[in-house]
């Protein structure tokens, strides 16, 4: 009962997960955006510049020249005091890469969207991971959100994490370029935005005030430098813990539940597939298929990818005996070459549970659920041989194997 | 519209209060600790300062310590504009939310040398300027990057010596002349851009006055003698800055909203030799070499006569 006093009133509305980042910025007062244009990421910026010509958000859109003067703006404009938005995709988010570490060093709470893209060369303006996996050691607090309603609310919880004194730690959201950013859906937003800005309310922290002078972003020599980073090492693990308790307040207020990994039918799966952002659908729907043949499979999803959820994949984890990790970006010349199955691959190892690292999606190279069925009768092949294989399949791909 | 406030008339009108203070690292002879203790009495508390990466950043904020007694902030090289603009849009819409206090007026300069102004931070400036944020940009102006060991920039004029043009048998020092940063700057139509020099420090802090109170962009380039990277003893960076006025190597100019100016004349110019002969940057340069400086010398002063349309800048004068 108490719970549904809590709960604020939502309306039904249609939106495409940019727009839905959109209406999230507007509704936590945000009060200086920077962005410059990209494919996939451009209809954020482009609704945010109609909310704020039209006076629904009080903010200043600084129209930079480049995605690396869009974070050093935001940079700026966080250490004044300000909270901050930006969002980019694939080369935008590349040019940025050197101000990502900074910005987490600096300990700034800025809250970025990532609609992901494929990274150059050859050109190509779809959806894969690989622009995001190339961020995995900036320090940047990072969800991969699977549906529009997702996005809304990740946006909402990043400020309530980044801006935690326990945390002050970048948040980047990312969901899948064009399946999601240009893909409606339905989904609840609040009526009034006074909830959500009651969830997120002005805190105090070290800001560049001319009252209380500070040296911000200074050299810092052999004597420091390590005890500094090793501050964003606990500002990482703290994330965890403010991560679980925004999520419980998330759910109080807005009805939704999100966990750091997410299971389906996985309480008597033997095998289990993993992935990330709008596949996780494509994958819940072939393990459905699946299971009526007869194998009990199930499914996970990976939405918190830094912090990595250890813990809580070693739970899901529990009674399994194979995961087929589903990466939709290449680690080019590494031991196992999905990202994502590398984190899992450590954790499996100490259970014995058997990975396979699987390559799709690459160029958003179209996944079907036919896709999974078939990389699952590989698999089925593989143990049946009794070979586990210490490379990834690439799925997909013509003279892949 | 020209802003003519409370300009400087001497040394003692200047604020007694020290903002930039001492137990830095920077050489002894730098005259780039001048430029930023005159910046600071001239600008005051309600500043907020945006560097650059150089040596005034790596020099006066070893951690724990700082020489900084206003917010100071630094992020990477080629950015302090961008994030310049950030810190005033911040400001600028805080002030409106009644977060910070409206009635309080709050600077924001940017502090960069040549390599981050003229070369890697060049984008974000023109992105700046064209913007129209109300900050005002400093650029120290040592001819090199000389944090990193000297090494030539878009600033290091012609036939200079630097780690990566040396004066050698077939090259002969930088083979490009100096980029004419402060006219790039000009033509973005911001309402004060000027020229100064540490020795003529009157013109100078006139000139931050003015920048700070235009009502945009405002772009202060200042040249500034680095004993390490130009070679000369350490007692003589003044009067080096004030010999490259008197030949006319460097000449003291402002646009002030669109109306340019020489505001300190030369009525007889020396030769560069005078110059050039105390550093070492210049040392092994032929007769010819020298005389190849001088009449590029000569020819800018034509044009920035023609430009004034009188003899700011007078004749050589041989002794």
């Amino acid at each position: 009962m108490e719970r549904s006093m809590l709960r604020v009133k939502q309306k039904r509305v249609a939106l495409n997960s940019n727009h839905a980042v959109a209406y999230a910025v507007r509704d936590v007062d945000v009060d200086v955006i920077a962005a410059y244009p990209i494919t996939p990421q451009t209809t954020i910026m482009e609704k945010l510049s109609e909310m704020v010509a039209n006076g629904e958000i009080d903010a200043e859109l600084i129209h930079v020249e480049s995605e690396h003067s869009a974070l050093s703006a935001v940079v700026g404009a966080s250490a004044a005091g300000a909270r901050v938005f930006t969002a980019t995709s694939s080369q935008g988010l590349e040019l940025m890469h050197e101000v990502l570490h900074i910005a987490s060093g600096m300990r700034l709470p800025i809250v970025m969207a990532v609609p992901t893209r494929a990274l150059s060369a050859p050109i190509s303006i779809w959806n894969d991971y690989s622009d995001l996996m190339n961020t995995r050691d900036t320090s940047w607090i990072t969800l991969i959100a699977s549906t529009a309603q997702e996005v809304y609310d990740s946006i909402i919880q990043a400020y309530m994490v980044a801006e935690d004194p326990r945390v002050l730690l970048p948040v980047m959201v990312a969901y899948d370029g064009f399946l999601m950013s240009h893909t409606y859906e339905p989904l609840n937003i609040p009526e009034d935005p006074t909830a959500i800005r009651e969830l997120v309310p002005r805190r105090d922290r070290i800001t560049l005030d001319i009252d209380k002078p500070v040296t911000m972003g200074t050299i810092t020599d052999p004597r420091w430098y390590y005890e500094i980073k090793y501050q964003q090492v606990k500002a990482m693990q703290n994330a965890s813990l403010v991560l679980k308790e925004t999520s419980k307040t998330l759910h109080e207020v807005l009805g939704r539940k999100y966990e750091p990994v997410e299971g389906y039918k996985m309480d008597d799966a033997e095998v289990a597939i993993l992935t990330y952002g709008g596949l996780f659908g494509t994958v819940q729907e072939a393990v459905d298929i699946i299971r009526d043949k007869g194998l009990d499979i199930g499914a996970i999803r990976l939405r918190q990818w830094r912090p990595f959820p250890s813990e809580e994949l070693t739970h899901l984890m529990h009674d399994i005996d194979t995961i087929i990790v589903i990466d939709r970006a290449i680690s080019y010349g590494a031991s196992i070459q999905g990202p994502v199955a590398l984190e899992v691959y450590p954790i499996a190892a100490r259970m014995g549970v058997h990975v396979f690292s699987v390559i799709a999606g690459i160029g958003q190279r179209t996944v079907l659920e036919k896709d999974i069925m078939g990389i699952v009768n590989k698999v089925l092949d593989y143990l049946d041989q009794g070979v586990i294989p210490l490379r990834s399949i690439y799925w997909g791909v013509r003279g892949g194997e | 519209m020209s802003v003519r406030i409370n300009l400087v008339r001497r040394a003692q009108d200047l604020p007694r209060e020290e903002l930039f203070m001492p137990g830095h690292g920077l050489c002894a002879g730098c005259t780039a600790s001048t430029i930023v203790r005159h910046l600071l009495k001239i600008a005051g508390r309600n500043t907020i300062v945006v560097n650059a990466t150089g040596c005034v950043e790596v020099s006066t904020t070893m951690y724990p310590y700082t020489s900084w007694k206003v917010p100071w902030i630094h992020v990477a090289f080629e950015n302090a504009a961008a994030v310049a603009s950030g810190v005033e849009s911040a400001i600028r819409v805080l002030k409106k939310k009644g977060v910070i206090d409206p009635s309080k007026e709050i600077k924001v300069i940017v502090l960069a040398g040549d390599g981050g102004t003229y070369d890697i931070g060049f984008q974000a400036l023109s992105g700046m300027l064209e913007r129209g944020h109300k900050i005002m940009y400093v650029l120290y102006d040592n001819e090199a990057y000389m944090n990193t060991g000297i090494q030539r920039s878009g600033s290091t004029p012609a036939h200079a010596w630097t780690t990566t043009t040396p004066i050698g048998k077939v090259m002969r020092g930088k083979p490009q002349v100096k980029k004419p940063i402060g006219e790039i700057v000009a033509a973005h139509r911001i309402p004060y851009v000027a020229t100064t020099n540490v020795a003529h420090f009157i013109d100078m802090d006139n000139k931050f006055i003015k920048g700070l109170q235009a009502e945009g962009p405002s772009f202060i380039h200042v040249l500034q003698p680095c004993t390490a990277g130009w070679k000369f003893d350490p007692r003589l960076g003044i009067k080096l800055a004030r010999l490259a006025t008197q030949t006319a190597m460097w000449i003291n100019w402002e646009y002030d909203h669109g109306e340019f100016r020489v505001t300190v004349r030369v009525p007889k110019r020396k030769h560069v030799r005078h110059y050039l002969k105390p550093q070492g940057r210049f040392k092994g340069l032929t007769e010819e070499e020298i005389e190849e400086i001088q009449k590029l010398v000569n020819s800018e002063v034509e044009r920035i006569n023609k430009m004034v349309g009188e003899e700011v800048i007078g004749p050589l004068a041989e002794e």
